[in-house]
């Protein structure tokens, strides 16, 4: 199958070979540290992998997180011999599904603007929470209004937020990744990748309390 | 407080914060910023609170697959 068969066909449609490259490292004429390269091992690295696949593809798209996780394990399955380390699995499969979520995007063909600066800058969530008192029997008013979200709040937050913003700040701060990395992932420089995690830091901030104004988040007794 | 006391203004130091927590700025940057907290109460409330908004972000864990999901997926590693 062509590589480029990968992005126009239907996911369920592929079949792949069975039979993978055998990774290793000519020493002397020796074959050193071959790694286990069958479908059998693939199935069992990215099987302990799929909550963490999953709840990434969840916090990159509002729709079609399956489908994502799906294109990204077919797309690992192919270059499974170029994973040189099982315990680099987790990261080296996140990496092949941020390069998916960025191919989709490229054909959704969408490329939202730049928040202006003064646009987000002038916002403090710090602030806001202490001038509006939203919770005015706290204690610890910033700890308790950031409890009251549960986890399917926090991923609504982030889908206000634009891709453009919203991958940076995910890999980031939920996944870990360094910016370096995220900067070679999403195939943009690092000082753009720098600005967005600062832009979207504050649109996260505004979207935490506009989000909680609109649903009544802080009205539903979840903080005690 | 103005960047003519030889310290940078507010709106500096709290733009840099994240990047301050994240070890991601410079010597330089880094010694202004402290230096900046060393009197800015203020300052240190968004300090604190921006370390509480990268906990909240990263404690916002993978947890279990939902079942009819996690079928789906495993059926799907099975046919590759």
């Amino acid at each position: 199958m062509g590589s480029d068969a990968i992005t126009s066909l239907p996911v369920s449609s592929y079949k792949l070979s069975r039979r993978m490259p055998q990774p290793g490292l000519e020493i002397g004429g020796r074959i050193v540290e071959v790694q286990d390269r069958t479908r059998e091992s693939f199935q069992r690295l990215a099987s302990a992998e799929l909550p963490a696949l999953y709840w990434l593809a969840r916090r990159l798209v509002r729709d079609g997180a399956e489908d994502l996780v799906q294109e990204a394990l077919l797309r690992a399955y192919r270059s499974y011999g170029t994973l040189r380390q099982d315990t680099a699995a987790g990261p080296w499969l996140k990496s092949i599904l941020v390069n998916v979520f960025r191919d989709q995007l490229r054909r959704q063909a969408r490329s939202p603007a730049e928040l202006p600066v003064d646009q987000v800058e002038d916002f403090s969530l710090y602030q806001t929470l202490i001038e509006q008192d939203p919770l005015p029997y706290s204690d610890t008013l910033h700890h308790d209004y950031l409890r009251a979200f549960a986890n399917e709040d926090v991923r609504e937050v982030l889908l206000r937020l634009p891709e453009l913003y919203r991958a940076p700040l995910v890999l980031r701060y939920m996944d870990g990744f360094a910016t370096k990395e995220i900067a070679r992932l999403l195939d943009v420089p690092l000082g753009t990748v720098l600005a967005r995690l600062h832009r979207g830091r504050k649109r996260f901030e505004q979207e935490l309390w506009a989000y909680a104004q609109e649903t009544g988040l802080l009205l539903r007794g979840t903080v005690q | 407080m103005t960047e003519s006391q030889g310290v940078i203004p507010c709106s500096e130091a709290v733009r840099q914060l994240w990047d301050y927590l994240d070890q991601a700025v410079s010597p330089q940057d880094q010694a202004k910023v402290e230096q900046h907290l060393s009197f800015c109460r203020s300052c240190c409330g968004e300090l604190e609170f921006a370390n509480q908004l990268r906990g909240f972000l990263a404690s916002q864990s993978a947890g279990e697959l939902p079942e009819h999901v996690k079928a789906r997926l495993e059926r799907f590693l099975t046919d590759l």
